[in-house]
Parts: structure tokens; C-alpha cells; sequence
């Protein structure tokens, strides 16, 4: 009853195909919009913006890239940090290298150099798939991550081969302060995860889910499967890119290429799985759960052992910590395969009937 | 097995005990790390720290102030590390200081640290120009830096050779950890290389580096009268076997500090035999206040390693080295700022400039020898450069020279030329170190 | 030319050393069409138990009985508690799911064993061989030789096995098609039972000669990093491909970054092998000797 539906006509095949079809969603949404940029900036601490915040959002946003190409075109993709380093380091140099070049701009530049190296990287795409396809794009993330400490450019020739990002100033504006990050980071997020969602609704988005079923399919109905993946490749790169940038400006400040290592790339796949493939709302989900859980896992671990005293070595509570996180993971695996976002499509349903069981 | 006995004896007495408020007690965060690749070391080298922090409390604390910390692990991976760190600063009153052990960590840290105007040490690691106060007021990379490391390197085989002139037209290889940490003394090995007329050879090493058949095949190759080996991890071993696998003589590998510890050479077993490599801290539990922490600590059962036979290995002691000079630092400036009180981060600060180990004070301390003098200053946040060599015997590393700077002069113009470089870059005015004094 | 021969044979020997990890990940890709990422946290985990039961007194041919065993039992109950009940799930989850189980088998190998590097000596010197660096001037180690045996009798075995066994049999007929093996009465969970505890079993053998050659320590587990491109140049599922790619790998890798690498600034050995399995599968998509696939609608 409290998600209920019935009411709503549809009279036009836009409404029909509109973002948010059902009106609670969209009141849902606002509200949500409506927490994210007026109570947080107001409530939150700084540790819960540095540390939790920044970073949940601007994975999510490389974990949504990275579902636009795995969860929509089914191109399984190991190599999304790298795709992410570039955009950090090109946005660098688009902003040393062009005196008063807009920080926007520069971000998006980053995201452009990245869709362009995903495309090159996409290209084998055409012929291999599944596993060996994500085993090849591991090569995307060794090579790109080699010429970036390689290649002394990148990185204006700094001895350490690290970059230490321009301060964030848009229209004279200086983003400095964790909430200013904060919502700089919401915006650039909230837009793009509104195209994005455009997108998927889209003819592109219905392309790649045709691919994504059945290439051999697609391409008998008249799909272009050169096209839509590399399409996807360069859209989903593209994302990663700016999250890349993101990553460097809003969170680490100074970075080194090896911060983009296949770690990131394994944790960003981790955000989808468990957040739910082929869904934006998954991406969200997934970054939470991975960015939180560790930390909650070690808080728990702390508090417990101050409370009850004890005294648990450091080592093993860290390994403790690593086995719940490992073994958590297999367990929602197993009892959702299909992801957090599958388990709140189940809530709507059960909001439906809401008070009856059917 | 003692923590699980101590654990259910604690549920007993968990509705009786309460948290102790650490209002009157210096809280230090630990970034620490003791599981992931590099655990073997994160594990030494906070346990240490951690036993030195302990025996002070045991002695009554700085001036009465006790020392409280908090630990947080990292993995030794930087986005960890940077919310361990968000997380631990605002525990318990405030952190004072913060020390990573991760280069890629003390990276996400630089402007955070400046930000919120809490020291970071960066012991034996970090970037070398942080050596220069007046730009990076922040930071401070107590001891030596990479840099000045590289520098005594040359020295000591300058001194192998008969004199640094004899260098001349001599073959040294750098192998290296390929990444911000083994590019980092390049300058200073290409300023040398010039200067002395030796002839150097680049060699990266992609990490991890589990084979490296290749790498020193080119170094047979070469012939090179040296090789110098700036590794980390599990390449150091593999570099070490290799290296005797295809019959170059160890005792011409000269290994940076972090690949000198027995964790990274018992893994090569005899192959390791003759190797040398340089060290910032000593090793045993023949100073005084090892014997102190095995006494008092270990005695009472509140020593943090669990494998007791590590106290006074390399990592330990390097732990226990950060240690003293961090509490070395509280108490200067508990002896400016008011003896018995905690100190605020910029008081810490304050202290972390005006450290003064001497030969006198460090014999005091019951560390003479175990780390060499420092004094630090407003401009000098590193505060000695100084290095000793030391050779793995199959058992123990044996020291070779005592400990020694290679040109500082030298060193020391490049690191205000970079810290120059940066401050313009990051559009920083430098403070004026004249004027603080 | 010597030097050439130097390299390659030096490459050639490495690339055994991938192989051995490799046939980890075929074996259990073949039958169950999982891809499991655990694998080199089983070669740790095998390597860390052994020396670990060394230190507590245990005589070599006593420890290896026993971590033989504890890896047999750590397979069965992977294969009980993860992959069962995850069956008819897509791929993509499946691997998830072994990085979990990487994370956990990590953590359970750190907290029985702690974190101390270890050496380990199987009484192999890794020396040159003399009569052969006197004969040709090339050197050749013992240990990698030996390694290198130790493969060849693996995968004669695994080869038997698979070919002359009724086990064998049911493997291959598993592999095949799942659906069609139950229905001719294979009893599917004890074939994949039984691939796990084989897969424990190359884990074992993996983990002490990279033990012995690296020292028993975390960065065990990074081996299968190497394993992979060898897997994609050889294909999943092939386990003479897991050999032969093993080889080609791990000679090229050698050679490219000797005559290669000084002209690019060194250290390509990182990305070298994937690059080139990337090239393989441009020209033959499954691999070497991965079967064909044949996708109709």
C-alpha cells in the first residue's frame, strides 16, 4: 500500500520510458537529492565526508562506468583503475599544461584521453569474450599503469613519478575544505549518473543490453556490434576517467601511478557484483557496502576489544577483519546473486502489497 | 593462545570495567599494517614503537603524561590509510603525530596533515625534499632520507675502492622497485655519477617481481664492479637467489635499508651470506634499553610481538628507534611548553624541531649507538643523514662501519633546489625559518 | 649466442614455474567452468601450513602427509560451501566469489601461522650445475631443473588420470556437459569434490618449489598473476596448454626484456605476457588448445 502504483496512467510512450516512471521513486529520489545537499553538508562530520563520503561517491561513480560496460554492453573489464589513472593524470597536465583552463573542463578532458585509451583496449573486444576478454584487459591495466611511471610527461618529470594535484577552483571559487569537495563531487556525480541512467533507457542502452544477450542475436537484428562496443568501452572509460580525477583532486591530493593498482580495478568489480549488475542503483549500493564494511568491520573489532578487554592482538583482529570481509562477500553472494539493488526491487515489491503477504 | 584465555577472563569482567578517560594522555594514532604482503615488517616495526611506548608508561610516562595510541590497519594500502587516519586524528583529545610507514600513504597525507596541522614523520622513507622545513613545515623525515642515503652509499664504496677518486670509470648497477620509491634517488645517484665518473646502469624491477632471471642475466651481462639494489618486499630474496643462481657475488650487492632485514634475507637462506646492505637503526638486544624492554616489557608479558624471538631484530628496532625520537620530541617540548601537560600537534611540532639527541643524551637513554645523533631545526627536519653499512652473516647482520654521511653539502643544495621547485609549483610562500629560530 | 641461450633457457625454466600454478586453475576450470582466483592463496596457504609444521617439529615427509591432507580437506569443504551452493550462477559471480574465498584463506593462513617470511629448504640447491656451465659456458640450475621434472611427472600423472581412469572419465564427461553427465548416473558433487582435492594437491607442489625459490611469505599469492596470461595464451581448460604456454611465456617474457627493454626504459616483464597472449587471441580467441567455441542463437 505504501508503494503502490495503481493510479498512475501513462498516456504518452515518453512518460512510458521516462527516468523515473512511478511517481514514489520520484518523490524518492528528490528526497534523497534533497538529504544529499542540504542535511549532509549541514549534519556530517568531517571524518564521515574525508573518509566515508568522498570516497563512496567517487566509486560509485567508477563502479557505475564499469557497470555501463560489464552490466550492460557484458563486457567483463579487469582494468577500470587504469582507465581511472589516466583521466587523473591527463587532467593534471590539461591543467599544467593550459594556463586557465576550467577545472570542469579539465576533468573532462581526463575523461576523454580515457574513453580514447579504452577504446584502443576495447578493440580486442571484437573477437575474444568472457574471461579471456577480462584476462586481456588486465593487460590495459599493467601497460597503461607502466607508461604512466614510465613515461616522465605524465607527470611533469617529478623525480618520485608522483602528481600532486592543483588546487580545485572553479569560477575563482576554491574547493578546499572536505563539505566544498563534498559537494562538488555530488554534483559531478549526480549529473553523470542522470545521463547515465538516460542512457541505459535510451537506444544506446537497449544496443548494448542486445549485445550483452546475445551478440550473434544483435547483430542479426541490425545492431552494429563494432559500434555499440566500443561505444561502451569509450562510455564507460569515459566515467572511470573522471572518477580517476576525482579520485586525485577531491581525495588523495598526491598520487603515485601504483594507487591506481589492480586492487582498485578488483574492488570497483567487487561494488558491481555485490551491488547489482546491469542496475545504476547498484553502483551506489555496491561502493557503500565495499567502502563501509571494511571500516565497520574494523570499528567492531576495536570496540569490542575495548569494551570487553580483550586485549586481542592487532594481527589478529586485522585477520579476523579480512576473513569476515572475505567470507561476507560469499555469503551475499549466495544469498543474493543478483545483488543489493535485487534485494531493494524485492522491498518495492513487498512495499506493494504492504500490509498483506500477496 | 594467551589472548583467548585474557579474552574470556575480560567477558567476566566486562559489566565491572570501564574505559578509562584519556583526557591527561598524549595520544599517538598508529597506522599500522599486519596483514598483506609487507605484514612481516608492519608487524616489527608497530611493535617496536609500541614496546618503547609501553616501557615510558612503565617508567611513569613523559614528566607523568602517559602515552595512549590507537591503532588502525592499513594493509599498507593509501585509501585505508587515509581513512584510518581521518578516523584515528580526533580520538581521544587529538592526535599529536602521525607516522604511515607507507610511501603511498604519507602521499594521500601530504596536504591533509598541513590541513589539519598535525606532524607526519615519515622515518626512513617519503620524499627527500620534505627534509626542507621551511617549505613543508608539516612533515618531518626524522633520521635520513633517501637521498642522503644514496649519498653514503657512494661513500661507502668509495671507501671499499680506496677513496671516492677511484670510483672513476667504475661499473655500478641500480636496481631498482620500479615506482615512486626506487625512482626517488636518481638525482642524487646521477648528480654522483657525474662528479665521481662512475658509470651507472639503470635496471627496473616491476613489482613484485617474483623472477628476475632476466634482469640479472643483463647484469652478468655488464659486468659491473657494484649493484646496488633498491628493492622491497619479496624481490629482495628473489634478487638475492637469483643473483646466486647465476654466480654474482653477493657481497658486491649493496642493498638499500628496507631490503635489510632478516625478513629479507632469511627467505634466501645461504645464498644471503656476505650480502650488505645499509641500515639507519642498529640491531640486538645489547643496548641498554632493549634489555630494558625485554625486562620490564617482555617481563611483565606486555611486549606486542607475539614471537618473542623478534625483539631486537631490524624492524623492531626501527620501530623502537621512531619511538624514542617521538617521545624525545614530547619531551622537549614539554621542557618549552610546561613540563607534565599533553601537548597540542603544534607543540608536538615545536618539539619534533628541536630535537637533540646527542651522543650524551643517547647514552642517557640507554640507545647510544642504536641510531645515530639527530638535531633537528625549523629548516632541518631530518636531522642527522647518517648511514651505516652492516653484512648478513647467515645468522645476524654484522656491522661493518659506524654510522657515516656521504656528501651532505651536495645532498643538501639539491633538496633545497626540489623544495624550491615545489613551493613554486604549489604557489607555497616558505615560512622564515630566521625569524623562528 | 651463448647469452641467448642463457636467456632462454633461464626463461624457459621460469615458465615451468608458471605452469605448476597454472594447472591449478585448468584443473578446476575444466571440470566446474569456475575460475578460480583462489589459487594462489592456496599455493600460500599449502606453503605456509608445511613450513609452519616444520617449525613445530614435524619431519618433512610427516608435514607433507599432513598439509597433503588439510589441502584435500580445505578443497572439499571450498567445494561444499562455496561453489555448490552458488551453482548455475553466472561466471562473473563464481570468480567473485573465489576472491572472497582468496580474502578468506589469507586471513585463516596468517592467523594459524602469523605473518613472519620464512625460508624453505627442500634440499635443492639453486645452483648452477657444474658439468653442464663447464661444457657450455650456460648455467643451469639444480632447483629450476628439478622443478622442472617435478612438472613433467604432474602432468603425466594429472594426464593419466584424466585418460585412464574411470574418475578420468567422469572428469572429462563432467567438463563436457554437467546436465548430460547427471543424467548418466556421474555423481557430479563427489567429480567436483575430487577436482578440489587435486587442485589442493598441484596447490601443495606449487607452493613448495615457489616456497623454496622465493621463501614462504604473502607474495606467494601474487604467482597467480603470472598464471594468468598463461591460462589465456593456453587456454582454460587445457591442461598441455597450461605447459605449453607456461613455456612460451615464460621464455619470451625473459627475452623481451633483455633485448627489448633497455630500448623502452626496462621492467616490461609486468605487462609483456599479457600483451602477447592478447596477440595470441586475436588469431585463435580460445586460446592455444582451448576448445572451440561454437555460438549459434
Amino acid at each position: 500500500m505504501l508503494y503502490r502504483e495503481a493510479g498512475q496512467f501513462k498516456s504518452t510512450y515518453a512518460a512510458d520510458s521516462a527516468i523515473l516512471p512511478i511517481r514514489q521513486d520520484r518523490i524518492g529520489l528528490a528526497l534523497i537529492l534533497l538529504v544529499a545537499f542540504v542535511v549532509i553538508p549541514l549534519t556530517a562530520t568531517p571524518y564521515l565526508f574525508s573518509a566515508i563520503l568522498i570516497p563512496c561517491l567517487i566509486l560509485a561513480l567508477a563502479a557505475l562506468g564499469l557497470n555501463l560496460l560489464t552490466g550492460y554492453a557484458g563486457q567483463l573489464s579487469l582494468g577500470t583503475a587504469a582507465f581511472m589513472a589516466v583521466g587523473a593524470f591527463m587532467s593534471y597536465n590539461f591543467i599544467l599544461r593550459i594556463p586557465g583552463i576550467p577545472l570542469l573542463l579539465a576533468f573532462a578532458g581526463g575523461g576523454v584521453m580515457a574513453a580514447a585509451v579504452g577504446i584502443v583496449f576495447g578493440l580486442p573486444s571484437l573477437r575474444i569474450r568472457g574471461f579471456y576478454l577480462a584476462v586481456a584487459t588486465l593487460a590495459a591495466q599493467f601497460f597503461i599503469l607502466w607508461c604512466l611511471t614510465k613515461v616522465g610527461w605524465f607527470t611533469n618529470y617529478n623525480p618520485s613519478g608522483v602528481i600532486t594535484a592543483q588546487p580545485m577552483v572553479i569560477l575563482g571559487y576554491a574547493f578546499d575544505t572536505p563539505p566544498e569537495k563534498y559537494l562538488l563531487v555530488l554534483s559531478i556525480v549526480t549529473l553523470m549518473a542522470l545521463a547515465a541512467k538516460n542512457m541505459v533507457r535510451g537506444n544506446i542502452g537497449r544496443q548494448w543490453m542486445a549485445i550483452r544477450d546475445m551478440d550473434v542475436a544483435a547483430e542479426v537484428i541490425g545492431i552494429r556490434p563494432m559500434r555499440a562496443k566500443l561505444l561502451a568501452f569509450a562510455v564507460s572509460s569515459f566515467y572511470c576517467g573522471v572518477a580517476g580525477a576525482l579520485f586525485a583532486y577531491a581525495y588523495l591530493g598526491t598520487v603515485e601511478p601504483e594507487a591506481y593498482n589492480l586492487d582498485l580495478s578488483f574492488r570497483i568489480l567487487f561494488m558491481i557484483i555485490i551491488g547489482g549488475v546491469g542496475t545504476v542503483l547498484g553502483a551506489f549500493l555496491g561502493s557503500a557496502f565495499i567502502v563501509v564494511l571494511p571500516i565497520a568491520l574494523s570499528t567492531g573489532v576495536a570496540f569490542l576489544d575495548s569494551t570487553l578487554h580483550l586485549n586481542v592482538p592487532s594481527s589478529v583482529g586485522s585477520n579476523l577483519e579480512l576473513m569476515v570481509f572475505g567470507g561476507l562477500i560469499i555469503f551475499f553472494l549466495i544469498v543474493e546473486p543478483h545483488g543489493l539493488a535485487r534485494i531493494w526491487q524485492i522491498t518495492k515489491e513487498k512495499l506493494r502489497l504492504w500490509p498483506f503477504p500477496y | 593462545m594467551m589472548w583467548f584465555l585474557r579474552a574470556l577472563v575480560g567477558m567476566l569482567l566486562v559489566g565491572t570495567a570501564s574505559i578509562a578517560a584519556a583526557q591527561n594522555e598524549q595520544y599517538i594514532p598508529l597506522l599500522s599494517y599486519r596483514i598483506g604482503p609487507y605484514a612481516a615488517g608492519g608487524s616489527g616495526y608497530f611493535g617496536g614503537a609500541i614496546d618503547y611506548f609501553t616501557l615510558v608508561n612503565l617508567n611513569g610516562g613523559i614528566n607523568g603524561v602517559k602515552i595512549t595510541w590507537e591503532e588502525c590497519e592499513t594493509e599498507y594500502n593509501a585509501s585505508r590509510g587515509v581513512e584510518c587516519y581521518e578516523r584515528l586524528k580526533t580520538r581521544h583529545g587529538g592526535a599529536s603525530t602521525v607516522e604511515p610507514l607507507s610511501t603511498g600513504i604519507a602521499y594521500g597525507l601530504f596536504e591533509r596533515v598541513a590541513q589539519d596541522k598535525i606532524p607526519m614523520t615519515t622515518n626512513g622513507y617519503g620524499l627527500a625534499i620534505s627534509a626542507e622545513g621551511s617549505v613543508f613545515p608539516w612533515v618531518f623525515p626524522l633520521g635520513t632520507t633517501y637521498w642522503d642515503q644514496a649519498a653514503a652509499m657512494i661513500a661507502y664504496l668509495g671507501q671499499k675502492v680506496g677513496g671516492e677518486a677511484n670510483l672513476q670509470g667504475k661499473k655500478i648497477v641500480f636496481m631498482y622497485h620500479d615506482s615512486a620509491y626506487g625512482k626517488e634517488p636518481i638525482p642524487v645517484f646521477d648528480a654522483l655519477a657525474a662528479r665521481d665518473g662512475f658509470e651507472l646502469t639503470k635496471i627496473p624491477l616491476t613489482p613484485p617481481a617474483t623472477t628476475q632471471e632476466s634482469q640479472w642475466l643483463q647484469v652478468r651481462q655488464l659486468k659491473p664492479d657494484y649493484v646496488i639494489l633498491w628493492g622491497f618486499g619479496v624481490m629482495n630474496p628473489v634478487a638475492i637467489k637469483t643473483a646466486a643462481k647465476l654466480g654474482f657475488p653477493r657481497d658486491r650487492i649493496l642493498g638499500v635499508w628496507w631490503a635489510g632485514s632478516e625478513e629479507d634475507v632469511i627467505p634466501a637462506g645461504d645464498a644471503a651470506k656476505g650480502y650488505v646492505t645499509a641500515a639507519f637503526s642498529a640491531t640486538g638486544t645489547n643496548f641498554p634499553v632493549m634489555q630494558e624492554i625485554v625486562k620490564k616489557v617482555y617481563g611483565s608479558g606486555k611486549g606486542n610481538l607475539e614471537d618473542k624471538s623478534r625483539v631486537g631484530s631490524i624492524y623492531h628496532t626501527r620501530g623502537v628507534t621512531y619511538a624514542i625520537m617521538i617521545v624525545e620530541a614530547i619531551r622537549q617540548a614539554q621542557n618549552h611548553f610546561g613540563k607534565g601537560k599533553v601537548m597540542t600537534p603544534e607543540q608536538v611540532r615545536w618539539g619534533l624541531e628541536h630535537i637533540d639527541l646527542s651522543d650524551a643524551r643517547l647514552k642517557e637513554l640507554g640507545a647510544s649507538g642504536l641510531f645515530p645523533p639527530v638535531k633537528t631545526s625549523c629548516a632541518d627536519h631530518e636531522g642527522s643523514g647518517m648511514v651505516k653499512f652492516q653484512e648478513w652473516d647467515g645468522k645476524t647482520f654484522k656491522t661493518l662501519t659506524p654510522f657515516m654521511a656521504g656528501d651532505r653539502a651536495l645532498v643538501h643544495k639539491m633538496v633545497e633546489q626540489g623544495a624550491a621547485k615545489y613551493a613554486a609549483e604549489k604557489k607555497l610562500t616558505p615560512r622564515d625559518c630566521g625569524k623562528e629560530g | 649466442m651463448q647469452f641467448f641461450f642463457e636467456v632462454l633457457i633461464g626463461g624457459l625454466l621460469s615458465g615451468v614455474m608458471y605452469s605448476l600454478v597454472a594447472l591449478g586453475f585448468v584443473l578446476i576450470y575444466k571440470a566446474s567452468g569456475v575460475f578460480n582466483f583462489a589459487q594462489g592463496s592456496l599455493v600460500f596457504f599449502a606453503a605456509l601450513t608445511f613450513v609452519g609444521l616444520m617449525e613445530h617439529g614435524l619431519t618433512f615427509g610427516a608435514a607433507l602427509a599432513v598439509t597433503l591432507l588439510v589441502m584435500i580437506l580445505l578443497g572439499l569443504l571450498i567445494e561444499k560451501f562455496v561453489l555448490r551452493p552458488l551453482v548455475n550462477q553466472p561466471q562473473i559471480s563464481l570468480f567473485m566469489a573465489t576472491i572472497g574465498l582468496s580474502f578468506l584463506i589469507e586471513g585463516l593462513a596468517q592467523l594459524l601461522w602469523g605473518a613472519n617470511v620464512r625460508g624453505l629448504d627442500i634440499g635443492i640447491q639453486d645452483e648452477p650445475i657444474g658439468w653442464i656451465a663447464d661444457a657450455t659456458g650456460v648455467n643451469v640450475s639444480k632447483f629450476d631443473l628439478s622443478a622442472a621434472g617435478i612438472a613433467a611427472v604432474l602432468v603425466t600423472l594429472l594426464a593419466l588420470l584424466f585418460s585412464r581412469t574411470r574418475i578420468g572419465r567422469a572428469l572429462r564427461a563432467v567438463a563436457d556437459d554437467h546436465q548430460a553427465a547427471l543424467a548418466v548416473g556421474i555423481p557430479l558433487q563427489q567429480i567436483w569434490g575430487i577436482v578440489w582435492a587435486v587442485a589442493g594437491f598441484v596447490a601443495l607442489v606449487a607452493g613448495l618449489l615457489w616456497g623454496a625459490r622465493n621463501g614462504v611469505q604473502f607474495a606467494l599469492t601474487f604467482v597467480a598473476l603470472k598464471a594468468l596470461p598463461v591460462l589465456i595464451l593456453g587456454g582454460f581448460d587445457s591442461v598441455p596448454g597450461a605447459i605449453v604456454g607456461g613455456l612460451i611465456i615464460g621464455a619470451t617474457e625473459k627475452l623481451a626484456e633483455v633485448y627489448f627493454g633497455p630500448y623502452v626504459g626496462g621492467g616490461i616483464e609486468g605487462w609483456f605476457p599479457y600483451v602477447l597472449a592478447l596477440a595470441f587471441l586475436l588469431v585463435r580467441p580460445e586460446g592455444l588448445f582451448g576448445e572451440k567455441i561454437i555460438r549459434r542463437i
